[in-house]
Order: structure tokens, then sequence, then C-alpha cells
């Protein structure tokens, strides 16, 4: 047994490789149901509810001013106890990053909606379109536009702190690397490989974030 | 058709209109002129809400836009307005500006909106640019499709806030053809504006606002030629 001993570990691959669909999908829910918690969250900020303002701002400071780790502990430990309901580990791993990822978002959009010319919201009521269509088709788009490295960056940042749920036993690449380890006793191939897979994703989503912004820049 | 009743308007501590009180009939093209900072555009921009009067009445067809009841989405409908700086949705090809507010507010087909769209961009000279996006038109041709937008929503009043002061000059002339063939039509027309020579031709009449008054109503012929007021004497000894 030398240094490096890839051939002991080769039998396990796939496994590490199944973790790569339950990251995948646990980083694809949360930056979906992420977006659409801060999509929300910014447009209360915005408004002129001040109670819920108020609130807004309120659970953005919780959500950014304590550890992911220890919300997700919280969550996942704490809601069976408190409601009775026995949250699987999937689910209290996206929710406690929706929730997260919902607070940093948010401070994202709202910006993003601030920047927007102020004409453009001046045209849109002078043409009579209501609030609600006005914010959805005339200044979210543009929004969007300028905030799209943001939130690609807060999706990558989502998808390496994804590692972390294997605290709490979801089957993810990392988890399935801590298994390889516990069965073969070898540190360094499984981890390298781990963050192997982890690296090539996030150079993949970098590409496509690059693809994208090119093609929304083709009105400008 | 536009009846307004000691208007004020203040920003903070600032008042910039002063109790204005003036009526503007149907198909009167009125122009609205004065030095910088006289409150000529926040006068404007009051007659369709944009700038909430602080005190006093605005009616539109009778009807008081200043009550808290007022619905001001649809008020708003039947007021068009054009910008400085076009404010195009730069998202939107020229066709789905023009096709946008009708769909979704009006609730027009898409085909009904998009050949009322080309109808009007024939018009104005550019139905040859139905499919390209605002960032590729120059700023007289942005400001003409600002303005067949604004038609497209068939409004009874056309504001208009220095439409041709963020053009290049070249580009004013194709501007204010465009304003002067709608004038022909008999639409209702506010316009501020510094150029002079278009209130002088086009204009039923002319308000000066100074300091957020205003100073004087006339029609065109007597206020360039015999203006009544000091303030006006000055300010187109300046201009002219």
């Amino acid at each position: 047994m030398g240094l490096f001993d890839f051939a002991q570990i080769v039998p396990y691959i796939p496994f590490i490789l199944e973790g790569v669909k339950v990251t995948l999908l646990f980083t694809l829910l949360s930056t979906v149901f992420g977006f659409i918690w801060g999509s929300i969250l910014a447009l209360i900020k915005i408004s002129d509810f001040k109670t819920l303002k108020g609130l807004a701002v309120f659970y953005t400071s919780i959500f950014r001013g304590t550890p992911l780790i220890l919300q997700l502990t919280f969550i996942y430990f704490a809601t069976p106890q408190l409601t009775g309901y026995n949250i699987t580990q999937l689910q209290a791993a996206v929710l406690t990053f929706t929730l997260n990822s919902g607070a940093y978002i948010s401070e994202t959009i709202r910006a993003g909606i601030l920047a927007v010319d102020k004409g453009q919201r001046e045209a849109a009521m002078s043409l009579g379109v209501p609030y609600k269509r006005m914010m959805l088709d005339i200044i979210l788009p543009q929004a969007l536009k300028n905030i799209l490295p943001a939130l690609v960056n807060e999706s990558i940042a989502l998808l390496k702190e994804s590692a972390l749920v294997s605290t709490i036993g979801v089957a993810d690449i990392m988890q399935n690397a801590n298994i390889v380890k516990g069965t073969t006793y070898r540190y360094f191939e499984p981890y390298l490989i781990a963050g192997g897979l982890y690296y090539i994703m996030v150079m993949i989503l970098t590409w496509l974030a690059r693809v994208l912004e090119r093609r929304l820049r083709r009105s400008d | 058709m536009i009846k307004v009743e000691e208007l004020r308007k203040s920003f903070g501590k600032l008042e910039v209109l002063h109790n204005i009180s003036t009526e503007i009939r149907k198909g009167d093209v009125v122009a609205i002129i004065g030095p910088s900072g006289s409150g000529k555009s926040t006068f404007l921009r009051c007659l369709n809400l944009l700038e909430v009067p602080t005190e006093g009445h605005i009616y539109i067809d009778g009807e008081d836009i200043t009550a808290p009841k007022a619905n001001i989405m649809q008020i708003r409908q039947k007021i068009g307005m054009v910008f400085q700086h076009f404010h195009l949705f730069p998202h939107m090809t020229v066709l789905q500006n023009l096709t946008y507010a009708p769909m979704k507010v009006k609730k027009l087909s898409k085909e009904a909106a998009e050949q009322k769209a080309m109808e009007l961009l024939t018009r104005v000279g550019l139905a040859d640019k139905a499919d390209v996006y605002p960032s590729k038109l120059s700023g007289g041709q942005k400001q003409r499709v600002a303005i067949a937008r604004s038609l497209a929503m068939e409004p009874e009043i056309m504001l208009f806030d220095e439409p041709t002061s963020a053009l290049d000059p070249e580009m004013v002339k194709e501007v204010l053809e465009v304003m002067k063939s709608l004038a022909t039509t008999g639409m209702t027309m506010a316009i501020v504006t510094h150029e002079m020579g278009f209130a002088r031709e086009v204009a039923d009449r002319i308000f000066f606002l100074d300091g957020g008054r205003l100073v004087e109503e006339a029609e065109p012929a007597q206020f360039f030629t015999k203006p009544a007021s000091e303030r006006a004497q000055q300010f187109l000894e300046k201009m002219l």
C-alpha cells in the first residue's frame, strides 16, 4: 500500500458520484426557492408596508447574523421537537438553505430594483400599468439582468456550502466521501475526488453564467 | 378638459408651485415655457399625478383626479406622457414597447395591438424599426417611438416634458414634425419646451411660468410680440 492508492478507491467512485445528483438537486431546489423567497422579501422591503418591512429587515439580519451550520442543525433537530413533524434530512436542508439564501438574495435584488432608472417606473405609470404588472414585466427583468452575476455567485456559494448538509446526514458528495473514508480508512483519495467534483461543477456553472449573460446583453 | 384650481406643490419645505389656476380646453395645444427651475415640469407632472399636488384640485373631464378615491390608473390611461429621456423599455423591441400597455392594461388582443402599433410606427416613419431594440435607435428615433408608444393607448391628452432637450440638434426637427402633425389631428397637448419657434408656430396658447407662478397666459402672437409681464419680456430678450 503506497502513499496514494487510487486502485483501492476505484470501486467506490460510483458511490461518490451518486452524491453529485443529491448535491445538484439540493443546490437547484435551494437556488430556485431562495430566489423566489428573496424576491418576495425584496418587494416587501421596497414597499410601503411599515410593519412587514420591519419584519423583513429583522428576518434578514437574523439569517445573516448567525452561522449557517447552526441554522441547519436548529431546523433539523428543533422542528420535530417543536411541531412533532418528522422533517426529513433533505427537507430540513432545502428549507434552511432557502431561508438563508433568501435573506442574502433579497438584499441583492433590492439593490438591483433600486438601480433601475426611475424613468422606467414613470413611463410605466404614465401608461396606466398597475404596480404589480410594472414590477413583474418592466422593473424586475431589468433588475435581474443587472444582478445576474451576483445571483450566479450566490448559487455557486450555495453549491459549495451545500457540503454542510452532510453534517445532518444528507447523502451528498461530501457525505459519501465521508462514508468511503470510514470504510477504507483512506482520507486523501476520497476527498480529492470530492473536491475535484465540486470544482468541475463550479466551473460548469461559471461557464453557463457567462453564456447566459452574453445572451441577455443582446438588447444592449 | 383640464381644469387646475389653486394648485400648490411643495417638496419638503420648498414650495415649487404657488397657487396655480388655469384651464386647458379640448383640442388646445399649450406650450409651457419659462426659465429653468420655474416649475414647468413639476406642473406638467402634476397633471397625471406623477407628482402628487400638496394642495388644490385638478379636474380632467370634470373628474377630480386629486380626490382620495380617484382611480389614478384609469385616469393615466387617458393621458399620454413623453419624457425628455424617452424611457423606452430597453428589454423590449420597438413593437413590444408599443403593444405592451394596450395588451396588458387595455386587454387588447395581440393582433389588434400589433396592427395599431404598426399604424402608429408608420405614422412616425419608423415601421422598418419594429423588431429592433431601442438601444439601436438614434435619440430622435427613440423619441418618435416614445410618442407612438403613448399614442398606442389612445389618450385624450398628451403631455410632453421637454421632448427635444436631450436630442442632438439635427434630430430636433424630426420630433417636432411628428408633434406638429399630431397637433393638427386635434389632440389636446401640453408641452414643456425651450423651442420658442415651435411654441410660436404650433401652440394655441402659451403658459409662462416663473418662480413657481403662472405669470402669463396668452396667445403666441401676443406673447411673443407684446408680453404683458416684465419677467416675460426679460425672458424673451434672452431667448430670442
